[in-house]
């Protein structure tokens, strides 16, 4: 995984309350891989082009500067829905590494930080005035520094997250997963080993 | 010392290590896959590692798998038939159990699971998909998770997890004439939200809920994520225990006395404290329609299509009207009026026995008006089906009696709703697009997609139905 230290892009916001993972890649795409030539395009697919995959032109992701956006900033409850990573995948293919939103779907949460992308909670208030400004002056950027936990928005109003220890070490590592983990194999192997009284019914 | 609830109870067994900041190394004990879970083997063998427990792992192939034909030719779309048919290579290279394609136990992973005993009380269960959350119904703490986290739980059979909030959904009251799990689950979300759940593991409790069957529990749980909760559950108790009892991979012998014992002191004590309550009158339930692009978007079925100009936050507004005009419908206008295009019975929430018996009941001696698909959620549903002479029913009315698949729920098989077509659809997602580019789907119970197809239109099933 792709370490995250610091980021800064333009910003794009996404006016769309329970944006599902279907919005961010339908699921007819979902049998390609990240390798395919046409991937980036799959981003917000049917929002962004008609059935004859004609741009509409008032999808905000379609207009320039947006198109060049590095962070999303987005409404409650982004990424629910269905698990797929590809809603990742497809977001690092467009180079978009940081999204800022009050709420995300449990699973997307988790799957934006496998893959060196910084989901950032803010207050609700925080992310309308930050979409706001991102409609107010297009092309405006938003910095995000991970170490020190805050994103910086186009006026300089620094704005604090949380994020758990362990989650933020990986990421600014760029830690694979399951080489943590395997450094705890002797755990493992002694848990399974002594669950019998409880649970050796399940064997 | 406060009691513990029942996901306390099992999370707390299945903690290997737990940090300072909380967050914790969990074992799990049981990992289904799906055809969609290609990429965890790919990923597993591009880095030499193997399966840690391959006999606590099952496969079974259902995103992808056609349902008009048993023949792999028919699959035209060379990528889903590699899809649907790299599931057996990796299944016998990394020794993994496999329902396999025409296998009579092959299905929707999470109808197959509880219907195989694989899914039983107390254990942590994951899967690739989202509507994991369907085995909590047996008391079991079960998530969906991404793709990366598969691979995760196939090297090391863990997953690390941050212990969530608990909430508990009282439902108390009987449940009306014709209303089911899927309108219990469905008036929830409408009431908490979408978004409601976030961060929490759902317990659902009350007299309503312990009523259910274990299959209603199921359609409960697995929309459990649709109100933002990865993990639904119900407290294991005689109903649990009967459905669970002679299953093929359930516990035999000394062993299932040794399991019911445990699992008989897993539901929540009387005094463990929840951190959020939410209490819902099950009186008050009625058959429910869902209107717009996502699930909390319902009203009953006697109600009208909502004014957005009666909402009074902004952006929720501008939802409800960008909702409405990719449904094409207009404010006020009665449910019942609304005709459509495409019925849909099946998926992981609604695919099972007791589902197809309540749609066959509507069915009988009547005839659909508008194409009409049953997809049973497994070989076996199928033929018990047929056993109780169900898919004659079906066939007599005109609807198609298809093989067992995810099907028309999320459409990647080829079954889809065409563009602008309405649906009626006993799923679980009403999102844009998420039947076919284009499509609009209402989410209904069994009893009222069965209804809507003989009639063309929403109707009240409870004026179509015996005993009424």
């Amino acid at each position: 995984m792709e370490a995250f230290t610091t980021f800064k892009a333009i910003g794009v916001p996404i006016d769309i309350i329970n944006c599902d993972t279907d919005q961010i890649i339908p699921a007819r795409f979902l049998r390609f891989q990240a390798s395919h030539g046409d991937f980036a395009r799959f981003l917000f697919h049917d929002l962004r082009f008609t059935d004859s995959d004609a741009e509409r032109p008032d999808f905000i992701y379609n207009k320039p500067p947006y198109r060049d956006a590095g962070v999303i900033v987005a409404d409650i409850n982004w990424g629910c829905g269905s698990s797929r990573e590809n809603a990742v995948y497809v977001l690092v293919a467009n180079r978009i590494r940081t999204v800022i939103a009050p709420s995300f779907g449990d699973i997307h949460h988790a799957n934006c930080m496998k893959n060196g992308v910084l989901p950032v909670r803010l207050a609700r208030d925080d992310c309308d005035r930050l979409r706001l400004q991102l409609h107010e002056q297009p092309g405006a950027e938003i910095a995000a520094d991970l170490e020190a936990q805050t994103v910086t928005g186009p006026d300089g109003t620094v704005y604090e997250f949380d994020i758990l220890p362990f989650d933020k070490h990986r990421m600014l590592n760029g830690l694979d997963d399951i080489d943590v983990t395997l450094q705890y194999e002797q755990q493992i192997g002694a848990f399974e080993d002594d669950r019998g009284a409880d649970y050796g019914w399940l064997d | 010392m406060a009691g513990k609830t029942l996901f306390d109870k099992i999370w707390d067994r299945h903690v290997i290590i737990e940090r300072d900041d909380g967050q914790t190394l969990l074992y799990i004990d049981r990992h289904l896959c799906h055809d969609g879970s290609f990429a965890g083997f790919q990923r597993l063998r591009e880095t030499g590692r193997r399966v840690r427990r391959p006999l606590q792992t099952y496969a079974t192939p259902d995103h992808y798998t056609p349902t008009h034909t048993s023949s792999l030719a028919a699959i035209e779309d060379p990528t889903a038939r590699e899809i649907v048919t790299s599931i057996d290579g990796n299944c016998a290279e990394f020794g993994v159990h496999l329902f396999p394609w025409g296998d009579d136990r092959q299905g929707i992973a999470h109808v197959v699971g509880p219907e195989q005993g694989i899914t039983v009380p107390g254990i942590t269960l994951v899967c690739g998909d989202s509507h994991t959350s369907t085995h909590g119904a047996l008391g079991c703490i079960s998530f969906g998770i991404g793709s990366s986290e598969v691979t995760h739980v196939m090297a090391t059979q863990t997953i690390w997890q941050q212990r969530p909030k608990t909430m508990r959904i009282t439902v108390d009251g009987s449940l009306g004439f014709g209303v089911t799990g899927k309108d219990v689950v469905i008036a929830i979300i409408r009431q908490i939200g979408a978004a409601g759940g976030v961060g929490h593991a759902i317990e659902y409790a009350g007299s309503a809920i312990s009523a259910l069957s274990m299959e209603a529990r199921l359609t409960l749980c697995n929309m459990t994520i649709e109100a933002g909760s990865r993990t639904g559950l119900v407290a294991p108790d005689d109903t649990t225990i009967d459905y669970v009892a002679g299953r093929p991979f359930a516990p035999k012998g000394d062993k299932w006395d040794q399991a019911v014992a445990y699992w008989r002191q897993l539901p929540s004590d009387a005094d463990a404290a929840f951190d959020t309550e939410v209490s819902v009158d099950g009186n008050a339930i009625a058959p429910m329609v869902t209107w717009g692009n996502s699930p909390q978007d319902a009203v009953q079925v006697v109600d009208a299509v909502p004014d957005p100009a009666k909402e009074s936050d902004a952006d929720r507004r501008a939802a409800m009207v960008a909702a409405l005009d990719y449904m094409d419908l207009k404010p006020g206008t009665p449910i019942q009026d609304i005709s459509v295009d495409k019925v849909f019975i099946g998926s992981c929430t609604n695919s099972r026995i007791e589902d197809l018996r309540a749609a066959a009941a509507v069915a009988r001696g009547r005839k659909a008006v508008v194409p009409t698909l049953v997809v049973p959620g497994s070989g076996l549903v199928k033929k018990q089906a047929e056993a109780e002479g169900l898919d004659r029913v079906f066939t007599d009315a005109g609807f198609e009696w298809r093989l067992p698949g995810c099907s028309m729920c999320v459409g990647i098989n080829g079954d889809q709703v065409g563009p602008g077509e309405r649906s009626a659809s006993t799923s679980n997602r009403n999102f844009r697009g998420r039947q076919g580019p284009a499509s609009r789907t209402h989410l209904v119970s069994p009893a009222m997609a069965a209804a809507a197809a003989v009639t063309g239109r929403f109707t009240d099933v409870r004026t179509m139905m015996e005993g009424n």
